[in-house]
């Protein structure tokens, strides 16, 4: 391994999706370089050509060479970088923690979208759908402290940044994550004690605020 | 301790397929159990609870879901053979992120072809053949995705070529005419009896698409 590596995410903010990414540098020790991308203005050239499929942050750069789709950087930073481990070693364990990844990914964000973007029914409807999501990962961490057995990892770098976005959805909606989901609530909290969280989690306030800027975008009010 | 592995999946399902085609390539016996999506097993909603899909492995009577983890997790466990994953971490992340793309792309947009008409067709029609223009992009002159093999990518994608014809038939195009080096990689994937003994025939998974149809009432 080099040791001149050079490691820039390209990054927003506000991104959940990035802010995995750089959760996960940190754990691993790995200094880089966050360069802001003007996501609600114009895109960079370097990330339109990193990204050509889909235009998105994050994008890690290692030594030049892009790397796409917040999951699958997750996976190459800990086979580059393998210590300390973010993934279990048996391959049973594995198979979980992705599974959970990918419910996360698929759940998570666009299940919250659906709240700060609805009214009425609609939001009512989104408000159980995303309690049930929480209710199914709460039961995934059981009485665990992270949830994979062996430590803060995988799963807790991909849902982490998410509870940035959390108070934004709780105005809105008119509901408390920690009063439906004491435990997933706890878990937040052990997390957050985490520097690598501390430092790359956004203020929830200012966040709420970017929704807000959103809302009034998508001609919600 | 002799292996048990049991596969819930069904003929017609392309994420099953791909379970069962990384089963042939690591040459592992197993059940294969056919579910009724209309009627699904206690069996596979109890071990599936979450989203109550198929395929599910089932190994050793412990499950594992979403068809793109028991994939890598077959190559983890049987380390005999080929690795379907390439061993550099750089070709490792570019085959997640091509495996990922067919994910999410191929499935939703070819169903919107079978299932739509008019503007709304016509518009995942065209998605649909750049979807697939940009696969035959990264293709390019290797044999296969994996390169001189079979690998991650080709596994996962091959199933769909079961439903060529239907999305073919019902958009009114021809894959091959927009796409021939990706019909030349499906034709070589089939010399690979692994692909060839799995993926059903053509004309079947379109008259059980015409079938869904009429389940669905989208006549």
């Amino acid at each position: 391994m080099s040791k001149k590596d050079e490691v820039v995410v390209l990054d927003f903010w506000v991104s959940p999706f990035a802010m995995r990414v750089k959760i996960a540098l940190e754990e691993k020790g790995i200094k880089f370089e966050a360069r802001e991308e003007d996501l609600l203005g114009n895109k960079s050239e370097l990330l339109l050509q990193s990204n050509p499929i889909y235009k998105k942050v994050p994008v890690l750069l290692h030594n030049g060479k892009p790397l796409c789709e917040s999951l699958v950087i997750l996976n190459y930073v800990d086979e580059t970088w393998p210590s300390p481990p973010l993934l279990p070693t048996s391959p049973y364990e594995r198979s979980v923690a992705k599974f959970w990844a990918d419910f996360v990914d698929k759940k998570i964000f666009e299940g919250g979208s659906k709240i700060w973007k609805s009214k009425g029914e609609a939001l009512e409807v989104a408000k159980k759908e995303f309690e049930e999501c929480l209710k199914l990962l709460e039961g995934a961490l059981g009485e665990k402290e992270y949830f994979a057995g062996n430590g803060f990892g995988f799963v807790d770098i991909v849902l982490i940044p998410h509870i940035s976005w959390f108070y934004g959805y709780e105005q809105f909606g008119g509901f408390k994550v920690e009063e439906q989901c004491p435990k997933l609530g706890a878990w937040m909290k052990r997390c957050l004690g985490r520097e690598s969280v501390a430092k790359v989690l956004p203020d929830p306030a200012k966040v709420h605020e970017f929704i807000c800027k959103l809302r009034k975008m998508h001609g919600i009010e | 301790m002799a292996d048990k592995v049991i596969l819930l999946s069904s003929w017609v399902s392309a994420f099953g397929l791909r379970v069962q085609i990384a089963l042939a390539e690591k040459e592992v016996d197993y059940e294969f159990r056919e579910e009724n999506l209309f009627d699904k097993s206690p069996l596979l909603l109890e071990l599936n609870p979450v989203h109550k899909k198929i395929p599910v492995l089932i190994h050793n009577g412990k499950p594992v879901c979403e068809s793109s983890v028991i994939i890598q997790y077959i190559d983890e466990v049987w380390t005999n053979g080929p690795s379907l994953l390439p061993q550099d971490p750089l070709q490792r992340a570019n085959a997640r992120f091509w495996a990922d793309f067919v994910d999410k792309m191929i499935y939703q947009c070819g169903s919107r072809v079978w299932k739509n008409k008019g503007d709304a067709q016509a518009a995942a029609k065209k998605e649909l053949i750049g979807i697939l223009k940009q696969l035959e992009g990264e293709l390019g002159e290797k044999p296969f995705f994996g390169g001189e093999t079979l690998g991650y990518v080709d596994i996962v994608l091959v199933p769909f070529s079961s439903w060529f014809y239907t999305y073919e038939t019902f958009g009114g195009f021809s894959i091959e005419k927009e796409c021939p080096k990706l019909l030349a990689w499906v034709r070589r994937c089939n010399e690979r009896e692994s692909v060839s003994k799995v993926l059903p025939d053509r004309h079947k998974v379109y008259e059980r698409t015409c079938g869904l149809k009429k389940r669905l009432g989208l006549e």
